[in-house]
């Protein structure tokens, strides 16, 4: 099992899972984002994973996932500046409390 | 060409007066006749260019006709109307009347109206209805003449309802325009089913396609028949007769030029302008001839009775309008024209009489209280004679010739029972119009003593107007009926009706006075100057004292005469309770449906519309509870969501 696909199939899942988790149960703004990095990361650890074990994917693989890493990057930079926008506003960073689409 | 502008002017004219008269009449107030009056003098004059133009088929009138193509009125496609006018012989003697009658109750309206407040409103009314009616006659398509149909129909709304602040009035101009609407929905589906059937709506055209034998998309009779609808309306033929009488509520000018003169002759017009279509449908021509007929002889009944001066003239328009669809029954359209024409000035005048008889006693229409007058007001009394013994039919006056010509014809061409009713009829008219004379003129006064001295006659703008239609009512016949079945209009009339007249198979015998023609002539005075004796002896001097009683009264004696009589006296006098008809079936009964059907649409089809509405809108309210407005909540429906398919795809394609 030791350095075999599955392995890091495996803890990409346990990653993506943490991290799903995290997104739905913390009530922290930062802390939702910060889950949203670890889903990232699980999938871009499947992928690199599949360049390094899948012979026609080798070429591949490593060049999706730095594009990962630059989406992700531009996605935590706006998703922190929206959350620091409604902070300014609201006064709390938890999202129980960011209920104006409801009104 | 000169008649490009001189034929559309004549309606151009009038509609310029109507025009101005309506912005700067209220500051023209009394003088706001000038313009209007103007108009229709300028009109007459080029009408009787046009006319003689016509009539002697000089210049482009040599062909049949001469028309004018104003502008693409409609271009839509294969549907394309043009607005045009269209002169033809016919429309030539429409034209005399409709401006003749038209200009001299203009100029009598000035005195009769003098008083009003409604002045120039009621010229600018008055110049409206010319146009239309004049667009009416020239229009060279069905849309045209429909339209200007509408038209006159809303002029003589507006001029029934010209005392809109009488309640009666105002009923009366929506009784005839909603009866009239009955009659304009039957051609306008006839108007329809021509351009089904021919693919354009340009008179001559349709009617030539109608009657080339080409297959129609709407069978020729029935096309016939709907055209024959609109015409029923206008010209308030039985069943639809019903609003004509109501009509004298508006001002007697308006009474003698739409409601006698013009308006209610349009139907006629109508049928004879279609005559090609009419000529091919023998069994629609049967049921013209039998309205016809059945309005003469019902209307005329209604006038025995009444007591008010317009309303027996008013029946008395409906029975003469029934002789002239009689006359287009059976196929005498020259008769029909001739009577037209002859009717329109006489009764013309004979209304306009009237309205001098009620400005002379004051505001009073009730026969029962007017009597002796004739001394009083002789320019009056002599124009009605006139117009009277026009209408009864007594040679050589104007009505004679077409009536006798209408009755002869019905005879020869076979129909002996519109003949027989129609003779009946015509000793019908004279003893109404002689009992409205002798009540009116003859005998002692029963005028109320307080308006007695001042009973004067009318001033001259109302009193030349009566010796000018005087003048037709006595000559016209003579003029243009003589000989008779060869005179002047016979020989104008025969290109529009010749083509028809062969194809009917009819071919015209010659008039023998010593004959058949000779006996129904005598036939006909004879009972016309009997009913005239008749009338003179009861109503003229002796039996006076009898109608002096009040109107309960005058029933009782006629309870006590035997059953028949008492019948047909209570029959006359509630007009055969078509009022009361019509009230039980449209108002009682059919008010019950419509309120159904408004239950209906309230409940079950608003309903149903609510009921849809209501259930979106339920499940809406009921839905919004998940909208919770959370971000995490939508993110847990998105990740099961995502489980579900991911789930899903694993179960049904993965494996």
């Amino acid at each position: 099992m030791t350095n075999s696909l599955d392995a890091y199939l495996i803890l990409a899942g346990l990653l993506f899972a943490i991290g799903t988790f995290g997104f739905l149960a913390r009530r922290n703004a930062i802390s939702m984002l910060m889950s949203i990095e670890l889903m990232l990361n699980a999938v871009n650890l499947s992928i690199v994973a599949f360049g390094a074990f899948i012979e026609p994917l080798r070429s591949q693989g490593a060049v999706i996932a730095l594009i990962v890493m630059a989406v992700a990057a531009a996605e935590a930079t706006v998703g922190l500046s929206i959350v620091i926008a409604i902070y300014r506003n609201k006064r709390t960073p938890l999202v129980d409390e960011y209920d104006a689409m409801r009104q | 060409m000169i008649f490009d502008v001189l034929i559309p002017l004549i309606a151009a004219l009038p509609l310029a007066g109507f025009a101005l008269t309506a912005v700067v009449g209220r500051r023209l107030d009394k003088e706001a006749h000038w313009l209007p009056v103007g108009m229709v003098l300028a009109s007459w004059v080029l009408s009787m260019i046009v006319a003689f133009s016509a009539l002697t088929a000089s210049g482009p009138f040599a062909d049949g006709g001469y028309g004018v193509k104003l502008w693409d009125w409609i271009p839509a496609g294969t549907f394309n109307v043009q607005a045009g006018l269209f002169v033809d012989n016919l429309t030539a003697c429409l034209l005399i009347v409709v401006t003749t009658v038209g200009l001299l109750v203009h100029v009598y309206s000035i005195g009769y109206m003098a008083h009003d407040a409604g002045y120039w409103r009621f010229f600018a009314y008055l110049n409206l209805f010319m146009v239309s009616m004049l667009i009416l006659v020239l229009g060279d398509s069905f849309l045209t003449v429909f339209v200007a149909w509408e038209l006159v129909g809303l002029s003589s709304y507006l001029l029934i309802g010209f005392w809109y602040r009488k309640r009666s009035a105002a009923l009366a101009a929506k009784k005839a325009f909603i009866v009239n609407r009955v009659g304009d929905v039957g051609f306008a589906l006839g108007i329809m089913a021509i351009f089904a059937s021919t693919g354009t709506l340009d008179i001559r055209a349709s009617i030539e396609h109608l009657i080339s034998g080409a297959p129609l998309a709407v069978p020729l009779p029935v096309i016939a028949l709907l055209v024959f609808t609109g015409a029923v309306g206008k010209s308030a033929q039985f069943p639809l007769h019903v609003w004509l009488p109501d009509a004298m509520e508006g001002p007697t000018p308006v009474s003698a030029l739409i409601h006698a003169a013009t308006m209610v002759n349009a139907g006629v017009y109508l049928v004879a302008r279609a005559n090609p279509i009419f000529g091919r449908a023998p069994e629609v021509m049967v049921v013209v001839a039998a309205i016809g007929i059945f309005t003469a002889i019902l209307a005329a009944s209604i006038a025995f009775t009444q007591t008010d001066i317009k309303r027996v003239l008013a029946y008395s328009t409906l029975s003469q309008l029934g002789y002239m669809f009689a006359a287009l029954g059976v196929g005498a359209w020259t008769a029909a024209i001739f009577h037209l024409m002859a009717h329109g000035f006489f009764k013309g005048l004979l209304f306009l009489d009237s309205g001098s008889v009620i400005h002379a006693v004051h505001d009073e229409q009730d026969m029962r209280r007017m009597g002796g007058l004739w001394r009083r007001i002789p320019i009056t009394y002599w124009t009605m004679l006139i117009g009277a013994v026009a209408i009864s039919g007594i040679p050589p006056l104007a009505g004679f010739f077409s009536k006798d010509e209408i009755l002869g014809e019905a005879f020869k061409n076979g129909f002996l029972w519109v003949w027989a009713i129609g003779f009946v009829v015509a000793g019908m008219t004279a003893f109404y119009m002689f009992r409205l004379m002798g009540l009116t003129f003859w005998g002692e006064s029963r005028v109320d003593p307080e308006v007695e001295p001042k009973i004067h006659e009318s001033p001259p703008a109302m009193s030349i107007p009566l010796v000018l239609l005087a003048i037709p009512s006595v000559l016209l016949g003579l003029a243009i009926g003589f000989p008779p079945e060869d005179g002047l209009l016979h020989r104008w009339l025969a290109p529009v009706f010749e083509e028809t007249e062969q194809a009917m198979g009819r071919h015209a015998a010659a008039y023998q006075f010593f004959g058949i023609d000779g006996v129904l002539f005598i036939a006909t005075v004879g009972i016309a100057a009997i009913a005239i004796v008749v009338a003179w002896r009861i109503f003229g001097v002796e039996l006076l004292g009898l109608r002096l009683r009040p109107r309960r009264e005058l029933a009782t004696d006629a309870t006590t005469a035997n059953g028949l009589t008492r019948f047909l006296y209570r029959a006359s006098l509630n007009k055969w309770w078509f009022d009361d008809l019509n009230d039980l079936l449209f108002i009682r009964i059919g008010g019950r449906v419509a309120m159904f059907l408004w239950w209906f649409d309230r409940t079950i089809v608003d309903g149903a519309v609510n009921g849809i509405g209501a259930l979106t809108g339920d499940a809406g309210r009921g839905l919004r509870r998940i909208q919770t407005g959370r971000v995490q909540n939508y993110a847990l429906g998105i990740a099961l969501g995502l489980l579900v398919m991911a789930g899903s795809y694993l179960l049904i394609v993965g494996r």
